[in-house]
């Protein structure tokens, strides 16, 4: 087992800086996930950790020692690919056994690994079959089975589940994560999907432009977002930005809500809003419309959970409210977090 | 009878209409060498005779003269070997040289790769005066080692354009999975890359094979005794005599050598024309 560690890491392609200086340590066995949108840089910074791309500048290390140049096959890493990459000619056992052959394992221990693997993941009776004869999930499982079938120091994974039908993703999701804190093995998981990043991971790196924006566990990136990027990205509806003299203040949709149904009192601030359309989405009524009195015309969004059962109607103006510690402020200028000052 | 019925049928009676009329086309040929091969002089020559049966009963003749009275045996076994040989050759440096050009070099790839396919347009009756040179300074006149040098100097650049086609309808993330997994880049080449491109490697060895047979220009001009000739020269040479032909066993020694290399297109017409498509529509 290692840790993965990232200094001042760039790569640069052509005018492109894909990655712009990254500084990133994964703590032992744990389940890192990198979440941006695409072009942010994530892949590229997993593929440099693999060792398919050359770093242009910084340094990586896996296990405390600096492997920028060591070949793919020397870092101990195993590498889910978004395609799966099984390889078509050859039987899911020998996918399976592949990574063992070119380990130069003894022939006779073989099987007796790769049906260890399998088992993990339940697709002993798929052994024979041709890749071509699996399902998504299948050939999903077969994926990690042929990761995990060497026992490496980091797993790295990319979007592994994004091929995946929504209903299939979910309880994929849920055996990924068992499968992890069995092993413990250190995993570096990118994906642009929120739900799967704040699911699974026991922090979250948030990316864009080629750098980090920030890392922390699911509940710091959500709760106290660094900045408007992270603030805006997280989140769905995202997070509400309001200009306020000289700063942006900022507050989720489920914590902006109707005056009255803020029951358990507090320091409220209370905001008049003109409802312009209600969606009706089962768990939770979704309110678009703009503020009006002090920040006339700012465009927001409410996140009711049907639980609140304030009346709401489009086309009027009601009295909601944020409470005060709910309100998070950001720099005009640079988008940064900045020190509360009254709005 | 409903209109939509008829009209099905007028499909497909037109349709076997013009499968039948291909078919008929291309058999033509060798219909026509195979009963010619076994035809008698005087059923060949006589004008009255209906040409596309027998008039006279048929004959070993014309194939007892193909074989023991030219060299037609070596020049078979001469045929093959420059043709394995010039595969083998071909193999060597297309796969590489294919590979290369659909991964490594970036853009200057499909540049590299059109100008290698353009070297492919030059024709041989260009180049043999230059290459007799170059064969007449090594001292390989009159050698079946030749024709193993120059062949390839047109089987490659078409089979490196070829195999360029199908490496890059490969995903990069087989070889890059194969790199993870514990193998250089030539391991991952070796491994996975080559066993997933056999249409395209089987393609390679088929074109090759048919190149070599039909050969004539270089095969004429670098080789002069008769026991090294191939059988594009061979026949042509000894079973035409001035104008005289020996149309029977002309015809027997082309239908000898061509059935091999029509059984061969059968066996894997599928994936050869996959080898001609792919890349193509990617």
């Amino acid at each position: 087992m290692a840790t993965v560690e990232a200094r001042r890491v760039s790569k640069q392609f052509g005018d492109v800086r894909a990655v712009d200086g990254v500084d990133l340590s994964t703590r032992e066995g744990e389940f890192l996930v990198l979440l941006g949108p695409s072009g942010c840089g994530k892949t590229t910074l997993l593929r440099m950790i693999a060792g398919l791309e050359r770093p242009t500048g910084g340094e990586i290390l896996i296990g405390g020692q600096v492997v920028n140049d060591l070949p793919p096959r020397a870092r101990r890493i195993a590498m889910v690919f978004q395609s799966y990459a099984l390889y078509p000619h050859m039987s899911v056992f020998r996918n399976i056994a592949f990574p063992l052959k070119a380990a130069g394992m003894p022939r006779a221990e073989i099987p007796q690994k790769v049906e260890w693997a399998a088992a993990l993941f339940g697709i002993e009776r798929l052994l024979e079959r041709k890749p071509r004869q699996l399902s998504g999930g299948e050939r999903q499982r077969v994926a990690l089975a042929r990761a995990v079938v060497r026992e490496p120091a980091v797993f790295l994974l990319d979007e592994p589940l994004s091929n995946l039908d929504a209903k299939l993703r979910a309880s994929a999701r849920d055996e990924l994560q068992q499968f992890q804190r069995r092993i413990g093995t250190t995993t570096i998981y990118v994906t642009h999907d929120q739900v799967e990043a704040m699911g699974l991971g026991d922090r979250i790196a948030v990316m864009e432009g080629g750098r980090v924006r920030q890392i922390g566990t699911p509940a710091e990136v959500y709760d106290e977002p660094a900045d408007t990027f992270v603030a805006g990205f997280l989140g769905s509806p995202p997070t509400n930005l309001v200009e306020a003299a000289d700063v942006l203040v900022g507050f989720r949709p489920e914590h902006f809500l109707p005056r009255e149904a803020h029951t358990d009192g507090g320091n409220l601030t209370t905001l008049p809003f003109h409802i312009t359309r209600v969606e009706y989405l089962g768990a939770d009524r979704i309110l678009y419309g703009a503020l009006e009195g002090r920040f006339e015309g700012a465009r927001v969004v409410a996140r009711l959970a049907t639980t609140v059962e304030a009346k709401v109607q489009a086309g009027r103006t009601q009295d909601f409210a944020v409470r005060a510690r709910e309100l998070k402020f950001f720099d005009k200028v640079t988008g940064l977090r900045t020190t509360a000052r009254v709005p | 009878m409903a209109a939509p019925a008829v009209r099905r049928w007028g499909l497909r009676a037109g349709h076997l209409g013009i499968v039948g009329l291909f078919t008929v086309f291309t058999a033509f040929p060798f219909y026509w060498m195979l009963i010619t091969t076994f035809k008698r002089e005087t059923d060949l020559l006589k004008r009255a005779n209906n040409p596309f049966v027998y008039n006279e009963p048929p004959t070993l003749e014309n194939v007892r003269i193909l074989f023991e009275e030219t060299l037609y045996g070596r020049w078979l076994a001469n045929t093959l070997f420059v043709g394995l040989l010039v595969v083998v050759i071909t193999l060597l440096l297309s796969l590489p040289a294919g590979y290369a050009l659909a991964r490594l070099t970036g853009r200057w790839g499909e540049r590299l790769g059109i100008g290698i396919f353009l070297t492919y347009l030059v024709p041989p009756t260009l180049l043999f005066i230059p290459m007799a040179r170059v064969i007449g300074d090594l001292g390989l006149q009159d050698s079946l080692w030749s024709l193993v040098l120059v062949y390839p100097s047109f089987t490659v650049p078409f089979c490196t354009w070829l195999l360029m086609g199908f490496f890059k309808a490969i995903p990069p993330d087989l070889e890059e999975a194969a790199m993870i997994d514990g193998h250089s880049r030539l391991g991952a080449f070796v491994r996975v890359v080559v066993p997933i491109s056999v249409a395209g490697i089987l393609t390679v060895v088929i074109f090759t094979l048919t190149l070599v047979m039909q050969e004539f220009v270089y095969a004429l001009t670098f080789i002069t005794a008769a026991r090294n000739f191939t059988v594009s020269v061979g026949v042509p040479t000894f079973l035409v005599h001035g104008d005289v032909y020996f149309w029977g066993s002309l015809m027997a020694g082309a239908f000898i050598s061509s059935v091999p290399i029509a059984i061969l297109y059968n066996l894997f017409v599928d994936r050869f024309i996959a080898g001609f498509t792919v890349g193509a529509v990617k």
